[in-house]
């Protein structure tokens, strides 16, 4: 899936993130700010690390304002924001690219 | 130094601080000691008054200096207006190396960030410190170590001498030329006085402040003229409005109901709940909700209370005012239903010391049958921590926390099994406040655990229904729905000490420093 124009997902609303993604300069940019960092930065990493792959993006700059979500969260809002991303709001591959 | 609960205390820190390590509860169970004495300056001449007209003259008499400690009282909590007044004038005065000894510190108190940068303050005793202030001591900006210190271990601290006050201010809603003050009759109402008896009792100079000056002589006082050199009149010593900042309001979230019928379940199915049991309970939505249901349940079963503890919320005060309790022991209040209902005749002002203090001759936490307490985290081994957020910043206040569950027959934490994403059953608790040996019981949304040691409360309750659960179960059930936390990862230095209440260590705060992603 390539990255057309900027897109948000998610509310700052506790247990939920905000993820905003961008074209990226040729590869998978990140940031990630997060009130529990210390205990689940790397895990929120690795779980959009993964959505990333499956939903085949290789080149996007993502902005994540995390407060406290869960995995299935963090995953939900970057599929959304990808999908807002380029447009897409019917045939979506449920059970496919999107788990 | 590994101490009782298993924490790793530094020698550099034992030697800094003179401290040995915590070693249980009753470590120091008949340890004899002479209290220490503060300096009396006699007042015979009856021409002498002892008004000042400013704060700035009050520390001039006082013979303030460099590397004094000073310290203030919390019953106006986030509404208090005096340790920002003391301190701007301290800081005017361009004095170097305070010493802080509160009895707790919050986000009224962020005016004092810039005293802790520039040297102004230096070393900070309380029983906790909240928002900027907490940041920056976890920054590593304070130049010596931030003592978190329990309700009880403070007032061990001042009368054992380790902490030699200087100067003591005391809030008081209403005070007469002479010094004597109330918590109540002014226009600024705390209701009691309890953390600022002992400083009364102890400092070398004790200044009262207040914002309603009344003749003399202003009794019953809570704190007696004989104890105070100076009274010092101002515009306002505090919001009484803002004294209610976080105390819960009855509570409509169906979990934490939930878990305040789990609470009280289990505690009317204790041998404990009978006629003339005593009770203390926070300020947690939880633990108001089942303080309602618990005086529901006495009054079907014809059961009275002998005696309510506080740290006092309106619920406490109903169950006075259906006449359910004896009486209440009040050492501050929550809100302002509290405030008014100290002028119930059964309702009595009690100082810290009588309290929680570990180090006199007995204190009312002993008496207690329960205690409903609250925690950020409590872990496997049952250590509770009340004071370091899950991000490793200080945050937090020991409170009667430690006091109060070492002392009652049984203490029970109520938590949420997940706040936010933070499990609050964990493996290892970030920082030690309350030791494993003080808890008996956690109650969750997913269940209730009956810590190991206490046999009797699992076969006391092992029929009535309740949701069992072992601790590690409820730790497994929150890192299924969490997934494994990962450990703060802290700097070197050591920014602060938990203080137990015997005045042992029992955990250090370390700097924060900031994430890195693991490769």
């Amino acid at each position: 899936m390539d990255i057309i124009k900027p897109a948000v997902a998610g509310t700052m609303e506790s247990s939920d993130c905000q993820v905003t993604i961008e074209p990226g300069n040729g590869g998978i940019e990140l940031d990630i700010q997060s009130p529990v960092i210390h205990q689940f930065g790397d895990q929120i990493r690795k779980t959009i690390l993964e959505t990333l792959k499956d939903l085949d993006i290789e080149n996007a700059r993502l902005t994540v304002v995390d407060k406290g979500a869960l995995d299935c969260t963090v995953r939900a809002r970057v599929e959304a924001a990808a999908y807002r991303s380029v447009g897409q709001k019917d045939a979506l591959p449920w059970g496919g690219a999107i788990r | 130094m590994i101490n009782a609960v298993g924490r790793d205390i530094p020698e550099e820190i034992l030697r800094l601080t003179g401290k040995e390590v915590f070693q249980g509860n009753n470590h120091f169970d008949g340890y004899e000691y002479r209290r220490q004495a503060p300096k009396v300056k006699c007042v015979i001449d009856p021409e002498k008054s002892k008004l000042r007209s400013s704060i700035r003259e009050v520390l001039e008499a006082c013979g303030i200096k460099d590397g004094m400690t000073l310290s203030f009282h919390h019953h106006f909590r986030e509404g208090d207006k005096i340790v920002n007044m003391v301190m701007k004038e301290v800081h005017d005065m361009g004095l170097k190396d305070i010493r802080l000894c509160a009895s707790s510190l919050g986000k009224a108190h962020e005016a004092l960030v810039p005293m802790i940068e520039d040297g102004t303050i230096t070393e900070i005793r309380s029983s906790g410190v909240r928002g900027e202030i907490g940041k920056v001591i976890s920054e590593g900006k304070l130049k010596g170590l931030a003592y978190m210190q329990s309700h009880g271990g403070r007032v061990r601290s001042i009368v054992s001498g380790e902490v030699k006050i200087d100067i003591a201010f005391i809030g008081a809603p209403t005070a007469d030329d002479y010094g004597n003050c109330s918590g109540i009759g002014g226009t600024s109402d705390c209701g009691v006085l309890s953390y600022a008896a002992a400083d009364a009792d102890y400092a070398d100079n004790v200044v009262v402040i207040t914002d309603h000056l009344v003749p003399f002589p202003n009794m019953p006082a809570q704190i007696s003229m004989t104890k105070v050199d100076y009274v010092v009149q101002v515009d306002q010593i505090g919001d009484p409005a803002k004294i209610a900042t976080g105390a819960a309001k009855p509570t409509s979230d169906v979990r934490k109901l939930m878990m305040a019928d789990n609470c009280t379940s289990f505690v009317i199915n204790t041998p404990y709940f009978k006629d003339g049991f005593s009770y203390q309970t926070g300020v947690g939505g939880a633990s108001i909700a089942s303080a309602v249901a618990l005086s529901k349940i006495m009054k079907e079963r014809g059961i009275r209370m002998r005696f309510g503890v506080g740290g006092l919320t309106k619920p406490m005060c109903d169950i006075l005012n259906n006449d359910q309790v004896d009486c209440l022991l009040d050492t501050q209040d929550f809100d302002l239903d509290a405030v008014e209902n100290v002028k119930h005749p059964r309702h009595f002002y009690i100082s810290a010391d009588e309290y929680a203090n570990p180090f006199n001759k007995g204190a009312v936490v002993n008496r207690l049958d329960f205690v409903i307490l609250a925690s950020l985290e409590v872990d496997v081994h049952f250590n509770c921590n009340v004071v370091v957020g899950s991000d490793g910043v200080l945050t937090g206040a020991q409170g009667g926390h430690p006091d109060t569950a070492a002392g009652a027959k049984c203490s029970i934490v109520i938590t949420p099994l997940v706040q936010g994403r933070i499990p609050a059953v964990c493996t290892d608790v970030t920082t030690v406040t309350t030791p494993g040996e003080s808890v008996d019981v956690v109650v969750t949304d997913y269940g209730i655990a009956i810590n190991p040691r206490r046999q009797d409360l699992m076969e006391a309750v092992k029929d009535a229904g309740l949701p069992l659960r072992t601790i590690e179960e409820l730790r497994d059930i929150a890192y299924s729905i969490t997934g494994e936390p990962k450990k703060v990862q802290f700097g070197d230095r050591v920014v602060g000490i938990i203080e137990s209440r015997d005045g042992t260590i029992m955990d250090v705060v370390r700097e924060v420093k900031e994430f890195s992603f693991a490769e």
